[in-house]
């Protein structure tokens, strides 16, 4: 029996008379680095914002471990881990306040906050530097510690936006051996986005092309790349399935391009 | 095939206590952020000292505005108070605008965090960043002659009942002599006037105001929170409805920010 972390049926979310997910059927097994790609303005934002509660699911039903979030959105939260595409850590605070304010956000019992915010730490490698001015870390280290926080409760499903966008190379190959590391150690879902086709290829068990707000394309990156041909790269897929009418003028591409060269600004 | 894990409801306890964890949680955040910033209390300080300063000394020496027996900076403070509070109001709803474009608001909504709890944490740094203001406004106020709550004894003796009833009914702008007088043609003040004004504690003579203002001031939480500082700070100490009117505005604005918050990270 496969346990389901998220199980989507023929969602539909409109912006006024645009329709950024249309009737969107979506499984994704417990314990699988699952990854949504596509390009700018396919829906994959506002598909995650669905699952993780922040918007309402127009039409379709939505369930995170058979949990309704229309009926139970509090409780669907408790098994969410999030890391939006900004950085989204407050800078003001060390390294150590911010994961413990989502400890406590998270219910981590008193008696074990302090031990399981060192181990969040200690996993991300930021334990040297946790009484350190979050404002004072580097892009990867920011990173780092938003994975910290996403991480302090052990959530079931872990959320990641765009997670490497704006670092560079080494930086991003921390990140995810991390994301790695962690997923090995407690079997959580992950569920993410990216536009580097690469990482996605490297890290994900199962692959699914989003265009125009429905799927274009499931399977492991193998199974993809084998449809295409057999020297064919996931590049290739995405450009197979998504090539088409990549033009994009509405607010919301606009709004992501924005984010993301904000992002990348602040990383340096 | 997916595994239901639905757990029992919760009881009518649970949103409360949620309420209360998740409002200490983010309170402690944000007085953590106003400790890291000294510099956000200092300006704060100075501001409505200096506009007692500026203001309140030149208006107390031309008495363009009459106080009666009242000091002027007195009758000023408690506007001074609520002009404060509403540009720390207006300065942290900004600031709210800055965590959604950061990601930090979206972050703590994919929490089990009520909405309520959010706009309740930003108001408890909002009171802390504001008391230096408060503080800072009766200290001068009793430093030039006026009286404070605090140090009645060694500030001017407090005005007399008569005054005060009078500060109840004088005009923000104008002169009073502009006012409707109350009084009937045999020159009498009915017996009930005075009883009236101070059980209604009826903020200000409205009724010189042109009609469109005298609504806005009806309707304005900012009006009875002025007249409830006042009643406070200079009698007569009969606050209790003024705040009470205060508080409800207070409940229904956490209530309609809490209820826009989801809009807001869309």
């Amino acid at each position: 029996m496969t346990t389901l972390a998220v199980e989507c049926t023929g969602l539909v979310h409109r912006f006024g008379e645009t329709v950024a997910v249309d009737h969107l059927d979506l499984q994704i097994a417990a314990g699988e680095v699952f990854g949504l790609l596509g390009p700018n303005g396919a829906g994959k934002t506002t598909t995650i914002r669905v699952l993780n509660t922040l918007l309402p699911a127009q039409q379709g039903s939505v369930r995170i471990f058979g949990l309704d979030i229309r009926r139970r959105a509090l409780d669907v939260r408790r098994h969410l881990g999030y890391v939006p595409q900004q950085l989204s850590i407050e800078a003001a605070l060390t390294g150590r306040q911010n994961v413990t304010w989502f400890a406590r956000l998270f219910d981590v019992p008193r008696a074990e906050r302090a031990a399981r915010v060192d181990d969040a730490l200690d996993a991300m490698d930021l334990l040297s530097v946790a009484d350190r001015r979050a404002g004072s870390y580097s892009g990867g280290m920011i990173r780092r510690l938003e994975l910290a926080q996403a991480l302090v409760n052990r959530p079931d499903l872990l959320v990641l936006d765009e997670p490497t966008v704006g670092l560079d190379p080494i930086a991003r190959a921390g990140v995810w051996e991390r994301v790695r590391q962690m997923q090995a150690d407690h079997g959580m879902t992950v569920l993410l986005t990216t536009h580097y086709m690469e990482e996605a290829d490297e890290l994900c068990d199962t692959v699914a092309l989003m265009h125009h707000g429905r799927l274009q394309a499931v399977g492991s990156p193998t199974e993809l790349r084998a449809g295409i041909g057999p020297e064919a790269t996931l590049e290739d897929v995405f450009r197979r399935y998504a090539g088409a009418g990549l033009e994009d003028h509405s607010a919301e591409g606009v709004r992501n391009v924005r984010r993301s060269r904000t992002t990348a600004r602040k990383l340096g | 095939m997916s595994v239901a894990v639905e757990r029992p409801r919760a009881s009518w306890a649970e949103p409360v206590r949620l309420l209360a964890v998740r409002t200490a949680a983010l309170s402690t955040v944000e007085l953590q952020k106003l400790r890291s910033d000294h510099t956000e209390l200092f300006t704060r300080m100075v501001q409505p000292v200096l506009w007692l300063l500026v203001f309140g000394q030149i208006f107390s020496r031309i008495r363009a505005i009459p106080t009666g027996d009242l000091p002027y900076l007195a009758y000023l403070t408690p506007g001074i108070l609520a002009q404060s509070a509403l540009f720390v109001a207006i300065f942290f709803g900004i600031q709210i605008i800055w965590e959604r474009d950061a990601g930090i608001l979206t972050k703590v909504m994919v929490t089990p965090t009520p909405r309520a709890a959010i706009i309740m944490a930003k108001r408890s740094r909002r009171a802390c960043a504001g008391s230096p203001r408060s503080w800072s406004s009766c200290r001068w106020r009793c430093c030039s002659g006026s009286r404070s709550p605090s140090t009645r004894s060694n500030c001017s003796p407090p005005p007399s009942p008569r005054a005060q009833r009078r500060l109840l009914r004088l005009p923000v702008h104008g002169d009073r002599r502009h006012r409707p007088d109350p009084r009937p043609a045999d020159g009498r003040r009915p017996a009930h006037d005075d009883a009236a004004v101070l059980r209604l504690q009826r903020p200000l003579p409205i009724e010189i105001m042109p009609t469109w203002l005298q609504v806005i001031s009806q309707v304005n939480p900012l009006t009875y929170l002025v007249n409830a500082l006042r009643g406070l700070l200079v009698g007569p100490r009969e606050p209790v409805g003024r705040l009470r009117c205060a508080r409800r505005a207070a409940v229904l604005g956490i209530i309609g920010a809490a209820s826009v918050m989801g809009k807001l990270v869309r």
